[in-house]
């Protein structure tokens, strides 16, 4: 009975984006909004109608090609437009949506072989990636449960209840060897168990989509593009551990994806697949959102619990873990947004499918953040084991502007940088945290050799003393005092020693600190004195700044053989510092310079020396 | 009504909203804040009269997390996104700008209530770095060069 049942409303639901129907996808991801992309779909509709054509336009989520916004996919052909301006439109819809010619100018060229290429598959950029949890949003409208639906949404849901008791997913999982995509790697199955043996009752599962690393944002793309595929997940989780309620922790940053979780959420409860008796069965879960405030520490464990029960997110001791005693002290099941949706895919693809991906240590895939000084910045999704080169350069396009790569940050605040010659290691959870860093929650932060890898740790130390609960005092004190010794370093002020005391607490700190992010806060500063050390040294004992960032140690001047004497640079001057006559190379006045940049972004021909 | 009626008759229809439980108060924090743009001490009061919360433990909620705020905000709130890939492509620099033209610090609002300067520390939207986000609009790659032209245009259409 549960199993028709189950099976038929997913029947009923189907509706056929065949491969022949003609339609278009514009992405409507939080890049894409913004460089305009749902004008361009109102415009694409209106002008459509005018055209008399019967043809959907459809807002899907984010492409995770966030550099070339806004995006546009025409089917069946699935040629790919990208930078598509409104005015663009008449002539997509006369030439290619009438007569399915192309218009080469929207089309992308691969920047070294100068060759067009008409689909997403063909570009560097996607090629190498394996996009098997990310790959979907470019398929649904994320406000539609359809479209899900069509794309086989729910239904590993619809196996789990009619096919699989909780150990069988439990064992299912386990043999994927999914691990917690939120930073940590904790093996998932190992928490579900956990929570299904619990004395205690009721069960909590929790989606953690607190994504605070600042330069991560694939959580909020799943959120955003696909939510029903975190929900599912849930579902299935609930039903594994016995758990009836739970909750979406979602960053207050986050406004669109608050808005299609909660659709997301009313529409699967209008259909039976969330709420009282899911799917006709005697299972029943319903998930409640509970909205961020703006604090960093609330991705941790403990922290985010204090956050839902209403209180300031503190993080507390955890001699009994979550899993005994999580919300409200009751059992509870805490992942990440990208762990619950991995879920459904491992349950419709089948363990052994999913464990052929990736290293040993590490299944699956992970979707990174490749953002910075990178050509393609965007969301790119691996099979783990992928090498930083492969990702930086085959996909990434390498660094703008024919800089040289200096470092890439990963793993947010808790993790470090790693240098160019670790570029070749295999990108999984274990490998990363050998080189002192950390997987994090996926954000790949590229810097180049104008980026000081003091001003970074000096940056991320500020960072964590700001966002520092204050609870204990490594965290609160220790954190602060490096902190301020980086302040120094990057002022001029540093002195011999330095570098040894802030080894030196790195080790109290990390020792002592209650929670994970006084433990992992020295990561920064450890791994950048580790790989750059000589640019500490040459902050601190030649008072110099070799990448031109720490205001204190260095100068501007104008290069008089560059300067064609236009004028720019004094005119956007805002302390006057700059003068000079009409056509003759200008000087600055390096006093009453501030070395705010605005000379260096509005100079046409590069004549500004930064030294 | 007075004022101060109206900013408690304005919580408790919050709070009705919301449900009266403990768990509900950052929540109802949130809708206060989205209500008067800020925290009213009055509001602060209430919600914790009626949902039977200590004034100390909503007090702390209020201070503890940096989306609120205790001082009355401009009709413009600019948010200069401090993250990781923002930082690296200069958002230090375009803040000073934000800081020089507005004579304000983030945390501050200016006299005429117009702006208030805040930082974010990432809001996801790294291919437009450095990104700033204005009310619910999106800036991005924005130069020093172009802040004073933005905030003109915020004037011009205020006005």
């Amino acid at each position: 009975m549960k199993e028709t049942q189950a099976h038929q409303i997913e029947k009923d639901l189907k509706i056929n984006y065949g491969p022949n129907k003609k339609f278009i996808t514009v992405c409507a991801g939080t890049g894409c909004r913004a460089y305009g992309s749902l004008k361009v779909k109102e415009a694409l509709e209106a002008e459509l109608a005018k055209q008399n054509m019967q043809v959907d336009v459809l807002a899907t989520g984010c492409l995770g090609f966030c550099e070339k916004g806004p995006m546009i996919v025409i089917h069946p052909d699935k040629y790919f437009y990208h930078s598509v301006k409104v005015e663009d439109v008449p002539e997509i819809v006369s030439k290619t949506i009438a007569k399915g010619e192309v218009i080469s100018k929207l089309l992308y060229r691969d920047p070294d072989t100068k060759k067009t290429l008409f689909r997403e598959e063909d570009l560097p950029f996607y090629k190498k990636q394996l996009r098997v949890v990310f790959g979907k949003n470019g398929m649904l409208e994320p406000t539609r449960i359809e479209d899900y639906l069509a794309i086989d949404g729910y239904q590993a849901l619809g196996k789990v209840l009619s096919e699989m008791t909780p150990d069988d997913v439990i064992n299912e999982v386990k043999k994927a060897g999914l691990r917690g995509r939120g930073g940590g790697g904790f093996p998932a199955a190992v928490k579900w168990e956990g929570v299904r043996r619990a004395h205690g009752d009721p069960k909590y599962v929790i989606a953690n989509g607190d994504e605070g690393d600042p330069g991560a944002y694939m959580d909020r793309s799943l959120m955003e593009g696909n939510p029903h595929s975190v929900i599912e997940g849930m579902i299935i989780g609930a039903y594994t551990v016995g758990s009836n309620e739970g909750y979406i922790y979602v960053r207050n940053e986050y406004p669109l994806a608050v808005t299609h979780l909660t659709l997301a959420i009313e529409a699967a409860k209008k259909m039976g697949l969330l709420g009282k008796n899911i799917l006709g069965t005697d299972f029943s879960f319903d998930i409640h959102i509970s909205k961020g405030a703006g604090a960093f520490v609330c991705g941790e464990s403990s922290a985010l619990f204090a956050s839902i029960e209403g209180r300031a997110g503190e993080p507390r001791a955890k001699y009994v873990h979550a899993v005994e005693k999580g919300l409200w002290d009751k059992p509870t099941v805490l992942n990440n947004v990208e762990t619950w949706a991995n879920v459904p895919l491992i349950i419709n693809k089948g363990a052994d499918w999913y464990a052929s991906i990736g290293t040993e240590g590490s299944k699956g895939t992970k979707i990174f953040s490749l953002v910075g000084k990178i050509n393609n910045t965007g969301l790119v999704e691996v099979p783990m084991g992928t090498t930083l080169y492969e990702i930086i350069y085959d996909m990434g396009g390498g660094i703008p502007g024919g800089r040289k790569f200096k470092a890439v940050q990963t793993g947010g605040p808790s993790g470090g940088c790693i240098p160019e010659s670790l570029l070749d290691i295999p990108v999984d959870f274990d490998k990363l945290y050998e080189v002192g860093s950390m997987m994090g929650s996926g954000g790949m932060i590229v810097m180049d050799e104008t980026s000081c890898m003091v001003d970074v740790a000096r940056y991320f130390l500020a960072f964590l003393k700001e966002e520092s609960c204050g609870k204990c005092v490594p965290c609160r004190e220790g954190v602060k005092r490096m902190s301020d010794i980086l302040e120094d370093i990057c002022a001029g002020k540093g002195k011999d020693g330095d570098i040894e005391i802030l080894e030196e607490m790195s080790k109290a700190i990390t020792d002592g600190s209650l929670c994970a992010l006084g433990g992992s806060a020295p990561n920064p500063v450890m791994s950048t004195i580790r790989y750059f050390r000589e640019e500490y040294d040459a902050h601190i004992k030649e008072h110099r700044c070799p990448a031109g960032v720490c205001k204190a140690l260095i100068t501007y001047s104008i290069d008089a053989e560059k300067c064609t004497g236009c004028g720019l640079c004094a005119k956007v001057c805002s302390v006057r510092a700059i003068t000079g006559e009409k056509k003759k190379a200008h000087i600055i006045d390096k006093d009453k310079c501030t070395r705010c940049g605005a000379c260096i972004q509005s100079c046409k021909f590069d004549a500004i020396n930064v030294k | 009504m007075t004022k101060t009626e109206n900013v408690a008759a304005a919580t408790k229809a919050i709070i009705k909203k919301q449900g009266n439980s403990k768990s509900a108060l950052i929540a109802v924090l949130q809708d206060i804040q989205e209500t008067f743009n800020y925290l009213p001490k009055d509001a602060l009061k209430t919600a914790s009269k009626t949902m039977n919360v200590p004034l100390s433990r909503v007090y702390e909620a209020a201070t503890f997390y940096s989306a609120f705020s205790l001082k009355p905000r401009g009709k413009n709130i600019v948010k200069i996104c401090k993250g990781t890939a923002c930082h690296v492509r200069g958002a230090a620099a375009l803040q000073d700008r934000f800081e020089s033209t507005l004579c304000i610090k983030p945390g501050e609002t200016t006299p005429d209530r117009m702006f208030s300067l805040e930082t974010v520390n990432c809001v996801g939207a790294c291919a437009l770095g450095p990104v700033v986000v204005i009310n619910t609009d999106y800036h991005g790659q924005v130069t020093i060069n172009k802040v004073d032209k933005i905030i003109d245009k915020i004037k011009k259409e205020g006005a």
